[in-house]
């Protein structure tokens, strides 16, 4: 780049390589204690992740780090999630952490290309809680099931003493049966494929970060949260077996999947910002904070990459999805630099979109 | 986004492009700073040096409120928070910059109730919901946010609220500019005036730029075609052979500044004799602290405040990217011992930081083409 006014490039040039080859390298975990940087979903998590978890527990399916296990019982093909959720607000314009709980299990199965079937639902309560805010979320986990047409199947309830926990926290697990139409892997990513998103991103993340009444910022901004089954239906139908891989853009958004899928294929990713779809309000919001909505939570909208003769078919299938309608085409799988993700800036000019490090935070002028 | 996309047009981005290499003297080259981390932040982000000819270079100047704040102030400001009965508040940016045992999120892991506000007001408003804590505000910043500070105390003060104290931070932006302008190891051409500053400061303060070092200062807006065309302003003074203090950003800052935010910060800060500066070291007259009449309010006046002074580490060269002397990746820890996730030094902490800019943003060159 011209900042460097062409002094020693190569010595630059080195730099970055000696960079790269560091990123590659597997993360450690190496911190003393559990910061909130460790459940952000950026590199902290990723570092959690790979550098205790996987070694830790190491299995075939685990290795593949998608949204969902593949487990196979019998010859049927199963797939199998679990999630847990704390969000506060537990009641937000557009939805509920009951119907977070369902949707965000279903939306995990049905990105891992699985039918969802059947979940179960842990409740950990706080003392004290109000029986009313308690009906209000179990009738939104009810609701959110019949919706995702998925059978409640079995529980737990646990209460712990005022101050263990923040009201309600929910964990849902759940299966299905995987679908044979797709042959998917977060590692089959080829150059020339194409990026769909489902909807506008950015939704869900801005609608919490307003509820929770820290910016005094009015909005009429929901939550997107919703079942995906459909959509993950609607891509398997018109790509089959063109449709490489589908993740589900909850926390560290878009840009989060992006680079975990860039690493796990070793390909490169070039977003379009321009053709990223973005709600004209969430947009406002995020400038204000300084906060960009490609790293912002969605709790219903998938990425999809498809190879790219099934591209335009499977985004006019998506499109034809109720709540769908926005779906877009938003970049290209290409070869170098392997890893990365980046991004043309509607100015007309390219940079880095990384993984953050921890949460976004917002700047302060 | 209406009066925000018009300043992003990429056409209009071009055509000025065109005119700042219509502009320059092909022979020559320039060196022009961005004093305010904001800039800094927007030409990353835009990707803005692409449209730049190769010889004009952009370099960072020290304008990130987080990344000139010594270790010492964060050990003192952990010190504070781990007292018994404190909640210690501060701006998002600071939680992950380093002291010397760590950073704030680490204190807060460890137990201190050290929690993120967006605005001294909620940390007034925490100290209101909780009055038997005290709550103490970890103030930084440049003009731009000392305002604010000033406001939420003098309303601390008519609501005669006591459990509510600032521990002071807030820095000028005048000297470190005079410093770096007497730096005998840099040679800048021009500069890129902070526009939030003057926002508050107004343009005035910038005079002793032209006059006692006859460089050019274009006042500029944060949006790309703003700092575009204020690299084009400050290349036209150049060639022109003028040295002046011109305002791109008129929209927003009047030349004589916001009167009535001077007003209010005469009131409630008055000049510290010294202030540490990470990388720059001391530099006179260079920050706040809190008047007389607000002595009362002061934290490190009501807590004990160790006053540690830790050296920079060794291995950083903070001070050196700060003063534009060298860039982000000549640093000899640049991405390999000091990254966005573990910084060493501050400019890889904010997203105003030089270094943590060129790290998210710019890790790329524009020659190695994605094919």
């Amino acid at each position: 780049m011209s900042a460097t006014g062409g002094v020693d490039m190569s010595r630059e040039e080195r730099i970055l390589g000696i960079i790269e080859t560091t990123r590659a390298k597997r993360p450690r975990f190496k911190d003393d204690h559990i910061t909130m940087s460790h459940g952000a979903g950026g590199k902290a998590t990723q570092s959690l992740i790979e550098g205790l978890f996987l070694p830790a527990f190491e299995s075939e399916s685990l290795r593949e780090l998608g949204d969902a296990g593949a487990v196979e019982v019998d010859g049927a093909k199963l797939a199998m999630t679990t999630d847990t959720f704390v969000v506060k607000p537990t009641v937000f314009p557009g939805g509920t952490i009951g119907e977070l709980a369902v949707n965000g299990t279903v939306n995990d199965l049905a990105a891992a290309g699985a039918r969802p079937l059947a979940l179960s639902v842990s409740l950990v309560l706080e003392e004290g809680l109000s029986a009313d805010d308690l009906r209000v979320q179990v009738e939104a986990i009810a609701g959110a099931a019949r919706a995702a047409d998925v059978q409640i199947v079995a529980g737990d309830t646990k209460v712990v003493e005022r101050g263990f926990c923040d009201s309600i926290y929910v964990c849902t697990t759940g299966i299905g049966v995987r679908d044979p139409r797709a042959e998917m892997s977060t590692r089959a990513l080829k150059p020339g494929d194409r990026v769909l998103v489902s909807g506008p991103v950015g939704d869900h993340g801005t609608a919490i970060m307003l509820a929770r009444d820290e910016f005094e910022i009015e909005s009429e901004i929901e939550s997107d949260t919703c079942s995906l089954w459909p959509a993950a239906d609607a891509l398997m139908g018109s790509a089959g077996s063109s449709l490489r891989c589908m993740r589900d853009a909850t926390r560290g958004g878009v840009a989060t999947v992006l680079n975990e899928l860039a690493r796990a294929s070793e390909v490169a990713i070039v977003a379009k910002e321009a053709d990223v779809p973005i709600k004209p309000a969430v947009a406002g919001a995020s400038e204000l904070l300084g906060i960009d909505p490609l790293y912002v939570a969605n709790e219903g909208r998938m990425v999809a990459f498809v190879a790219p003769e099934a591209a335009e078919a499977a985004l006019v299938a998506l499109r034809a999805v109720p709540g769908c309608e926005e779906a877009a085409d938003i970049g290209e799988v290409k070869t170098e630099p392997p890893g990365m993700v980046l991004i043309e800036t509607a100015f007309g000019g390219k940079r880095v979109m990384d993984l953050l490090a921890g949460d976004p935070l917002p700047r302060i002028c | 986004m209406k009066f925000v996309d018009e300043f992003r047009d990429a056409e209009l981005g071009r055509a000025v492009a065109g005119e700042i290499l219509a502009t320059v003297d092909p022979g020559r080259h320039y060196k022009v700073m961005e004093v305010c981390g904001g800039h800094t932040h927007s030409i990353y982000k835009y990707a803005i040096d692409d449209l730049l000819p190769e010889n004009v270079e952009l370099v960072h100047g020290p304008g990130c409120p987080v990344c000139v704040i010594p270790m010492g102030r964060v050990d003192d400001g952990i010190a504070l928070a781990q007292q018994e009965g404190v909640i210690f508040t501060c701006f998002g940016d600071m939680l992950r910059v380093p002291g010397s045992k760590g950073s704030f999120l680490d204190a807060k892991a460890e137990g201190a109730d050290i929690r993120m506000v967006y605005s001294p007001l909620d940390a007034l408003r925490l100290a209101k919901s909780n009055p038997d804590r005290q709550v103490i505000f970890f103030a930084i910043g440049f003009e731009t946010t000392a305002p604010s500070t000033a406001l939420t105390l003098m309303r601390a003060k008519a609501e005669g609220i006591e459990n509510f104290t600032v521990m002071c931070s807030h820095v000028t932006i005048v000297p470190p500019l005079r410093a770096l302008l007497d730096s005998p190891d840099l040679r800048l051409d021009g500069f890129i005036g902070p526009g939030h500053v003057c926002t508050v400061v107004g343009a005035r303060p910038f005079e002793f730029i032209p006059a006692d070092y006859d460089k050019p200062i274009v006042v500029s807006g944060f949006e790309p075609l703003d700092v575009l065309q204020s690299v084009h302003m400050i290349l036209k003074q150049l060639a022109e052979g003028r040295s002046e203090v011109e305002n791109q950003y008129k929209r927003v800052v009047p030349y004589e500044g916001n009167l009535k935010a001077l007003e209010v910060l005469g009131e409630v800060f008055e000049l510290r004799p010294h202030f540490e500066w990470r990388g720059l070291g001391f530099i006179s007259q260079s920050a706040l602290k809190l008047s007389e009449a607000y002595a009362d309010f002061d934290a490190e006046e009501r807590f004990e405040v160790p006053g540690v002074r830790v050296a920079d580490p060794k291995a950083c060269q903070c001070g050196e990217v700060l003063k534009g002397v060298i860039k982000p990746w000549e640093c000899k820890v640049f991405g390999t011992a000091c990254t966005p996730e573990r910084p060493i030094g501050t400019c890889m902490v904010s997203p105003e930081g030089a270094c943590a800019a060129y790290y998210n943003y710019g890790r790329f060159s524009q020659d190695r083409e994605a094919v």
